[in-house]
Parts: structure tokens; sequence; C-alpha cells
């Protein structure tokens, strides 16, 4: 029909109420948008597992409490872990940003590898402190620990199981569109877990070994 | 009577065997029996008239936004109807229970049923109804295609669906909760509480939730995403405004019951002392948690609603909408205050003066912009030239019938007073009040205003109008008598009374229910001859109520792509706007459309998770690990698919636009 101006009106002055040019959405415009307001959500569910840990933090139930139980040697390596892991992973967006497929598969593969440095400790803290006899079942403190810490792990986890899969597809199909804002959302989730785990590491160890 | 589940597991049946089924209790039975021969009936005509290609291709793996949201309504109308059959089953044994007669039904049997009534009719019956309504219009008064991320729709819907296959299956192997509807601990404890109830509860919970926080997350990006060029938030209908305030408390209050969930199931699955009383546990945590969720909950439930009473008085008053501004701002201001008022649930907790005073005066102030909203509905209406269809009629018994529910519950939010009125049938009375007053009377405005969009004809006004009566009637009957019980002391969930002077206010709660009975009833009369006349009742323009807003902009039922062009917008009221300023549609020159390809993945998936919840309940755990490695797996599967769209190509525009210039060119010579 006729040109549309920025305000819409027709050629002859007139609102243009349809203007025959194809409003586009470019492919995926929502995507980063819809998986930043999952990840609030997703907080939330931390907040939630943190105000447990607030409220029956203290209740030992007469059984081992923080001071008995953290090796903060331990977690210092194990918070290390996870934070060179994010650097890593934005050595690989800077990678993405030049075209490199090697070379964001290689920086996607480093920090998986960290990443997996982080669980293999966490899970040797869990296995040593069930072997101490400090359980999930004892108290509720206890329950409240390994519950948030546990989830902790088992988003890294998913992570890693991501990290992997979008390795092979880095590698079928490139860097295209549709595996950018991929690497991208799993940088946004990478990031909220080292975020949450800052959480955990000063609330639950910091000041659990303080008190 | 008590259960006789086997307490030991099966390697591979789990906790499931012959016991399971409620052989035993003949209403079960006889309700199996006709659910059984009323499915083989249904799939045998499936069968016959070769429906389920077109069902699968169609509708079970559709994306279409518009499709999703029949589903969703449908699945509301059938959980609607269990809902409605457990509220008579305890009406009838509540009527009869006096001077010494239990009732028929046992304990074991009633306490199930109220559990599962509130189960089913917030979580699969409102919820649904307000996702699918959301679903529906919202794209529609956008100006958009589809919905943001069109695959999470459909997946949403089927997690949903899943909750829903799993609250019935329990009805039929083991047994449902029986606990009341939020499974407070300790009774829902893995101590006093053994058997597959709860489970069942939080399983179908969990799964269903699921879906609900992701068509969240969907709806609230595609509002702030996907509008037409011109319509800044300030000039969105307030339908869509509503439901932008319901999506994002969705977003920000499901997690929580997913948590709080989670923790329970701990309890229960793995002995960790979250909500025991053992052990530094603690159960109000549980209660804190939940509410926690659960006021936000009604919030979501009835602000979708209050967008369909703003559409449905301003169309049917011929007028603008009075105070848009002011209603936005009611709107986000109850969004807000929801999040400050969840202890007023459990008053009698004991947290003290101040704590309740907080709460007690937080709920409060939600009347006032609640009381805005009235005031401005009531505006609309003055000196407006209102025609009283159906959905008006609707919109006026939601006026007065909310009122009142929302005066008791100001009444309820003083601590003094709720400390005689807690648990007490009062509070059933009150949010009966709301729910039906608001919830249910605005989703009747809702089907009967824009069921001709959906279907392309109205629904019959004669069975309209009975129902209708019957309704408020009805409703009047059953509930009023509530109030006064509750007033004298009665509290909630009781299966048999003492005192045989309450006697006569239990029997006309009941004729109440049964007047509510031919109300729905004729309801499913109405759409039943509705769809028997649809060539009488048909509308042609896409337009039937002279309405507002863009979704009447398109044919009825619109196209799979909504608008052959999408529309600039410059006001609000979109579209009476195009029409006083005489916008003419195009006839030619359509291009190709961009839409999203159909997938069965979601159905597959939510298939996976309904198994996996089964075996989780039965502790199944071979099933349950191998039904979760599937849904990796297949999730991930799906994500190596990079082709999810395909173009709607402009010949095939051009035919259905053409087809539609027709119509309108029949319509205006008719």
């Amino acid at each position: 029909m006729t040109t549309v101006t920025a305000d819409h009106k027709a050629g002859d002055g007139t609102f243009d109420f349809y203007p025959t040019e194809e409003h586009h959405h470019p492919e995926g415009h929502s995507t980063m948008l819809g998986f930043w307001i999952y990840l609030m959500s997703d907080c939330l569910i931390f907040a939630i597992l943190f105000a447990c840990y607030a409220v029956l933090g203290g209740n030992y139930a007469a059984g081992p409490a923080p001071k008995d139980l953290f090796d903060l040697n331990l977690i210092a390596i194990n918070t290390a872990m996870l934070l060179f892991s994010s650097i890593t992973y934005g050595f690989a967006l800077l990678q993405m940003q030049k075209g490199s497929v090697k070379g964001t598969q290689l920086w996607l593969a480093i920090t998986g590898l960290f990443g997996l440095a982080f669980l293999a400790i966490e899970i040797y803290e869990f296995q040593h402190l069930i072997h101490l006899g400090a359980t999930p079942q004892r108290s509720a403190f206890l329950s409240a620990f390994f519950t948030l810490v546990g989830t902790h792990g088992l988003h890294v986890t998913f992570g890693l199981i991501w990290l992997v899969t979008l390795l092979v597809q880095l590698n079928k199909h490139g860097l295209v569109a549709a595996n950018k804002r991929r690497v991208m959302c799993l940088s946004m989730f990478w990031h909220f877990l080292d975020v949450i785990w800052i959480g955990v590491f000063t609330v639950v160890y910091l000041m659990g070994v303080l008190q | 009577m008590a259960s006789t589940l086997p307490t030991e597991t099966h390697p591979i049946l789990g906790k499931l065997s012959m016991s399971a089924f409620p052989l035993h209790e003949p209403i079960v039975v006889a309700t199996f029996v006709a659910v059984v021969l009323g499915g083989l009936g249904v799939v045998a005509l499936l069968t016959k008239f070769k429906l389920w290609g077109y069902l699968w291709k169609e509708w079970f793996t559709t994306v279409d936004h518009k499709r999703i949201g029949i589903m969703y309504m449908i699945l509301g109308l059938i959980m609607f109807l269990r809902g409605f059959a457990d509220a008579i089953m305890m009406r009838i044994q509540q009527a009869i229970a006096f001077n010494g007669s239990e009732g028929y039904l046992n304990a074991h049997h009633y306490d199930q049923i109220f559990t599962a009534h509130g189960v089913i009719m917030i979580f699969f019956v409102a919820m649904p109804f307000i996702t699918g309504l959301m679903n529906y219009l919202v794209p529609l008064q956008i100006g958009a295609r589809d919905v943001s991320f069109p695959f999470l729709n459909n997946f949403s819907f089927w997690m949903t669906t899943a909750g829903a296959v799993l609250v019935m299956i329990s009805l039929f192997v083991g047994e449902f909760a029986q606990t009341g509807w939020l499974a407070y601990p300790p009774l829902s404890g893995s101590t006093y509480s053994p058997n597959v109830g709860v489970d069942y509860y939080i399983w179908a919970l969990q799964i269903a939730g699921v879906g609900t926080t992701l068509s969240g997350i969907n709806l609230i990006v595609t509002i702030l995403k996907l509008r037409a060029p011109g319509m800044g938030l300030m000039k969105m209908p307030v339908f869509t405004w509503t439901s932008l305030c319901a999506n994002v408390l969705i977003v920000a209050s499901f997690p929580v019951l997913t948590a709080v969930l989670a923790l329970l199931t701990l309890d229960r699955y793995v002995g960790t002392n979250f909500f025991t009383n053992d052990l530094g546990g603690s159960p109000m945590m549980y209660i804190n948690l939940i509410w926690i969720w659960g006021h936000p909950e009604v919030y979501i439930l009835i602000l979708p609603l209050f967008g369909v009473f703003s559409e449905v008085a301003s169309t049917f008053s011929g007028k603008r909408l009075f105070g848009y501004t002011s209603m936005v701002y009611a709107t986000i201001c109850i969004t807000i205050l929801s999040y400050l008022v969840w202890l007023h649930h459990f008053f009698t907790m004991g947290s003290g003066a101040s704590v309740n005073s907080f709460f007690g005066i937080a709920t409060m102030v939600i009347s006032i912009p609640t009381g805005a909203k009235l005031f401005n509905w009531l505006f609309t209406m003055y000196r407006g030239r209102i025609r009283y269809e159906l959905p008006m009629m609707w919109t006026i018994a939601f006026m007065l019938t909310f009122v009142i529910g929302g005066m008791t519950g100001v009444l309820l939010a003083v601590p003094p007073a709720d400390f005689v009125l807690h648990n007490s049938l009062f509070l059933i009375a009150h949010f009966h009040n709301v729910i039906i007053g608001g919830v249910l009377f605005g989703l009747f405005a809702a089907i009967n205003f824009w069921w001709p969009k959906a279907f392309g004809y109205k629904l019959d006004v004669f069975w309209g109008k009975i129902s209708f009566w019957c309704w408020v009637v009805g409703f009047w009957m059953a509930f009023m008598p509530l109030y006064i019980l509750g007033l004298m002391g009665v509290t909630r969930r009781m299966r048999v009374f003492d005192d045989p002077s309450l006697q006569i206010w239990f029997v006309v709660a009941g004729i109440g229910a049964a007047i509510l009975a031919v109300g729905v009833a004729a309801m499913l009369v109405q759409f039943a001859v509705s769809i028997w006349r649809r060539k009488e009742l048909r509308d042609e323009t896409g337009d039937p109520w002279n309405g507002r807003t863009l979704e009447w902009a398109t044919s009825s039922p619109p196209p799979d792509y909504n608008f052959a062009f999408t529309p600039n917008i410059r006001d609000l009221d979109a579209w009476h706007d195009m029409k006083q300023s005489g916008a003419q549609r195009h006839t030619s020159g359509f291009k190709d459309i961009h839409m999203p390809s159909n997938t069965g993945t979601g159905i597959i998936l939510s298939g996976l998770c309904l198994v996996m919840g089964f075996a989780l309940i039965w502790h199944i755990w071979w099933l349950a690990a191998g039904s979760f490695a599937a849904v990796i797996a297949g999730a991930i599967y799906h994500t190596f698919n990079y082709k999810r769209d395909f173009y709607i190509s402009a010949t095939t525009v051009t035919e259905t636009e053409d087809a539609r210039t027709r119509q309108l060119a029949d319509a205006a010579g008719a």
C-alpha cells in the first residue's frame, strides 16, 4: 500500500491501522528474557531453602553443629573450583564473540572440568559427613544443610549435562544463532549458580564456623 | 476404616498389590465401572469415526495457543464435574449424619473426598480455566500470532493434565490424601499418613506445578515482547494487564510450592526432619511456606477474572472502561499486597499481637484497591446503554455476591474475630463466596462472552439463563447456612454431628447444592443445545457484541495466524478505535506468515512424567529411575531438533482471507 513512517502514518497522513510491512520478531528474541525469568523462579526455590536453613539451622537436636563438621580449607578449594569455572566460561564467551567454534568448545570443556571437580569435592564432603554420623536424618539442621547444598549440587549436575549436550551441538551445527543463544543461556545459568554458591559459602559455611 | 495397604516393598511392584484396589468400597467400584464403560464408549466412538489421527495431529501436538487454550478449558470442565460430585457427596453426608447416624460415607472415604474436592477445584479446575482463558485471549488481545514459546505452552498443558490424571488414578488405585487440601504436617508426614494418599497429592501437584510455572513465564514474556506496534503497557486491554499480574504472581509463588512440597517429600521418602515433631523439625515452617504460595494463589485465580469483568462491563455498557489507569494500579497494588498477608491464614498460631496486627491490617488494606475496582465497574455502567446479555448478568451477579464475600473476608482479617471463626464453616462460606462468586461467575461470564470468538456461534440464551438463576440462587442457599453455622462454632471437615438443632441448616445447604447441580446440568445442556443449533446461532462478523479489543477484529474462530497483518495501535480499546476511524482490512497483498510447527514432544515427556510420578508414589524404584532417565533423554533429544517453524504460504493466507471477505460481505448483506 503506502509507506509507513515511524509514527504509523500512512502516506496520506491518516493513521495506518493495517501496515502491510510484516511486523517482524527475530527468531529467539524472547528467549533471554524468558530464561532470565526462569532463573528468578529458580532463585525463589533457593530463597525458600535458605529460609529453611535460617530457621532450622540452629536445631542440632543434640547432634553435631557446623563447627564440628565443616572443614573450611576443603570448602575454600571447592569455592575456588566454581569461581574458576565462571571465569573460564567468560573465556568461552569471548571465543564465541570471535567466532571460534574450537575455542568456545575448549573453554566450555575446561569449565566442565572445573564443575566436575567441584561436584567431586562436594560428594567427598557429603560422604565424609555421613560417615561421621551427620546424616540428613540426624537433625533439622542437617536436613536443611544437605537439602540446600545438595540442591545447588544437583543444579551443577544438570548444568554439566547441558554443557556436554551443547558441546555435541556445537560440533554438529557450529556457532549458528540457536547455539549462540544456548551458550548464552547456559552462561546465565552457570553464573547464577555461582551467585547462589556465594550465598551458601557465606551463610552456611563461614557463618556456621564463626558461631 | 483404616486402609490395608501393605508396608513392605516388592522389588518389581513396589507397594502396589491387589489390596490397593478399593474393591470393598461399593461407591468407588460403581464409579470405576461407570468411568470404564464411559471411557470405552468414547474410545470406541473415536475409533469408529477415525478421529485419533485428527486429534493427535490437530490437537494433542498443537502449539497453537487457541487450541491449547480450548484444551485447558475442557480439562477444567471435566475436572469440575469430578470436584462438584465430591461437593454433592459431602453435602449429602453432612445433611444426614445426625442423631447417631453415620451417614453413608466412612471416615476414610469422607476425608479423601474433602481433600480431593479442594485440591481438584483449585489446581485442576480453577487453574486450567484461567490458564486456558489467558492462553486463548492474551495473544489475540495484543495482536500476536502465538505465545513466545509455543512448544513450552503445549508441554505445560500436558504436564497439568498429567497431574490431573494422577489425581483421578488415586480414586481407583490406592487412595488420595486424607489431610485437607494443603496437607499440613505432621498429619501429612510418614508417621500419621504412611500410605500413598499424600504421595499422590505431592506428585500430582509437583508435575502440574511445572506446567503452571512454565506457562506463567511464557505468558509474561509474551505480553512483554509480542505486543503489536504502538501498544504501550498503558494501552493494553485490562484483561491482558490482569493476566500479566496473575502470571507474575504465578512465577513468584509456584516455586515456593515446589520447594515446600519437595521438602515434605524428603521428610516422607528420605526421613529428613523439616516438618516433623522430632529432632528439631518445625511443622509451622510448612504452614508459613505453603501459605506464602497459597495467598498469592487466590489472587492468581481472581485477577484474570477482574479483567474479564472489566471487558464485559465496558462492552455491554457501550462505554470506555471508567478509570482504566486506576484499574491498572489497583491490580498492581493487589499483586504486591498479596505477598504481605499470608499469615492471616493462621493467626491462631500464636505469633503475638504485633505480628497478627501487621498481617490483619495488611489484609484489610487489600480491600481498598479491590473496592476501587468495584466503583470503577459501577461508574462504567453509570449512564451506559447496558445490554443485559448473559456475560453482563454474570458480572452483576458477581458484583453483588463478591462484595459480601469480600466483607466477610475483612471480618476474618480482624485477629480477635479470627480466633473465634478460625477453621469454622464461616471461613468455608467466605472463601466459597469469593471463589464461586468471583472466579466461577467470572469464568461463566467469560465463556458466554468469548465462546462466539472461539467457535463462531453464540451460546443459547434460554438455557444460559436457567443455569444463571440456578447458580445464583443455589449459591446463596448453599452457603448462607454455612455462615450461620460457622458463627455458631461448627468447624469444617466434620463427618457426623451430635447436635440435632444444626441439621436444618445442613439440609438447607443441601437443597442449595441440589439447585447448583441443576445449574451445572443446565450449563451442559446449554453447550449441547448451542452446538446443535450452531447454524442459527452463527456469527459471521467476528464481532457479535460490538466489542472493543483486538480479538474482535479477526474472524471467529480466528485463523491459525490470528491476524493477516499485525495491526498498529494508537489507543486503548484498539478495535473500537479502528471501527470509529473506519479502518478497512486489506483484501490483497498477503505475505507468507512465519509460524511454529506442531510437536509430539510435550505429550510424550508429560506421559513419561506421569509414569514417573506413579512409580514414585508406589515406590517402584526401577520404573521411577527408568522414566526419569527417559524424560531427560527425551528433553535432550528434543533440543537436537533445530527446525521448529514453517511458513504459511501467501496463497493459503489469501484463500483464508478471501473466504473471510466473502463472509463479511454476506453478513453485511443479510
